[in-house]
């Protein structure tokens, strides 16, 4: 499973997320915030940026490789 | 973060607009009621009308949905009859200010053991875009076409003079102070108020041509300093956020409780 899931039956497509992930690791579709898992450092921001609730972020799953990129 | 266990599902998606800040501090709440381990059944919240006062319904606590400006005034006979229970009180600025002003007031004063949120959107959004205590000078709303002549409460001093004992401010851009503040806030005892800047792009936003929910936050984040920032020593007329006031005094509740032994005849 991917770090980052979002429920698309709550997702509104408001755009915040999109806004200000720090990686642009998210975009929006038709309406609809995707994920884009490559650039991810599962950073959690946009869970508590969700005015839906819709995103939950599995802090756990951070990549090594994007560990090493912010440090 | 396991916030599933803590909302009612069947209600999602939530009736807010798409933006708006209302749904940023349910999801800070959620946060910090998880990250303080709170036991659901220990939790109670209370609020009144608006758009605000949705967000009882969908937090999985024990909820009451009561009268217009009349959350806290609940909340204070919920507390004297249960003290143990943890009450939060959102409410929205008209909720709050005008409507429920003398409620806040008084409760403020009594420094009862409740953790009050002012979801501030300086708009009645529910009932279409009329201006609010917290809309201040110039702005443009429904009812307010030539703008506003009303000049704005500051929530932050007028809980401090009314005797809050906790009272702070933050914005939905700030998420992560959104969590810090109300986990101080519900930790603290006595009548605790936060005070949260959030957007409504539909009325507010669309009619002050500030644009939508991204650029009303980023708004929020150009526009504030913290409480001691060099930021805000720069630029005086950014708005300040942080804690303001953290102190004792004795709580109603305890007080109340030595009355009823007083009474009793079994004062110590």
């Amino acid at each position: 499973m991917e770090a980052v899931s979002i429920n698309e039956r709550w997702c509104k497509g408001c755009g915040i997320c999109v806004a200000f992930c720090p990686k642009e690791a998210l975009v929006l579709e038709h309406e609809k915030a995707r994920h884009i898992p490559d650039r991810c450092i599962a950073c959690g921001m946009c869970e508590l940026y969700c005015p839906d609730l819709a995103i939950t972020v599995d802090t756990s799953k951070k990549p090594a490789r994007a560990k090493k990129e912010v440090a | 973060m396991a916030f599933q266990k803590l909302i009612r599902e069947r209600f999602f998606p939530h009736l807010w607009c798409p933006g708006c800040g209302h749904g940023t501090v349910l999801n800070g709440l959620l946060h910090a009621v998880d990250e303080l381990g709170l036991d659901q059944s220990s939790l109670c919240m209370v609020s009144g009308i608006g758009c605000s006062a949705r967000i009882a319904g969908y937090v999985d606590f024990h909820t009451m949905h009561t009268m217009h400006g009349r959350a806290l005034a609940c909340a204070t006979g919920l507390k004297l009859a249960r003290p143990s229970l943890t009450i939060f009180v959102p409410m929205g600025d008209g909720d709050a200010t005008a409507i429920g002003g003398n409620h806040f007031i008084h409760a403020c004063r009594r420094n009862i053991d409740l953790t009050a949120i002012v979801l501030n959107n300086r708009i009645y959004g529910m009932t279409g875009g009329q201006y609010s205590p917290l809309s201040g000078q110039g702005i443009l709303a429904t009812t307010a076409p030539y703008r506003s002549i009303d000049p704005a409460f500051d929530v932050v001093q007028l809980a401090l003079g009314a005797g809050a004992t906790f009272v702070a401010r933050t914005t939905a851009f700030h998420v992560k102070e959104i969590g810090s503040i109300i986990k101080k806030a519900v930790q603290h005892k006595g009548m605790s108020v936060v005070e949260i800047f959030v957007q409504c792009p539909t009325y507010f936003g669309r009619k002050n041509k500030i644009g939508d929910a991204v650029q009303m936050l980023e708004q929020y984040r150009d526009r504030t300093a913290p409480l001691g920032s060099k930021k805000l020593e720069a630029d005086p007329s950014l708005i300040a956020r942080g804690i303001f006031k953290d102190e004792q005094r004795p709580e109603y509740c305890e007080e109340y409780a030595k009355i009823i032994a007083r009474a009793q005849g079994k004062e110590a």
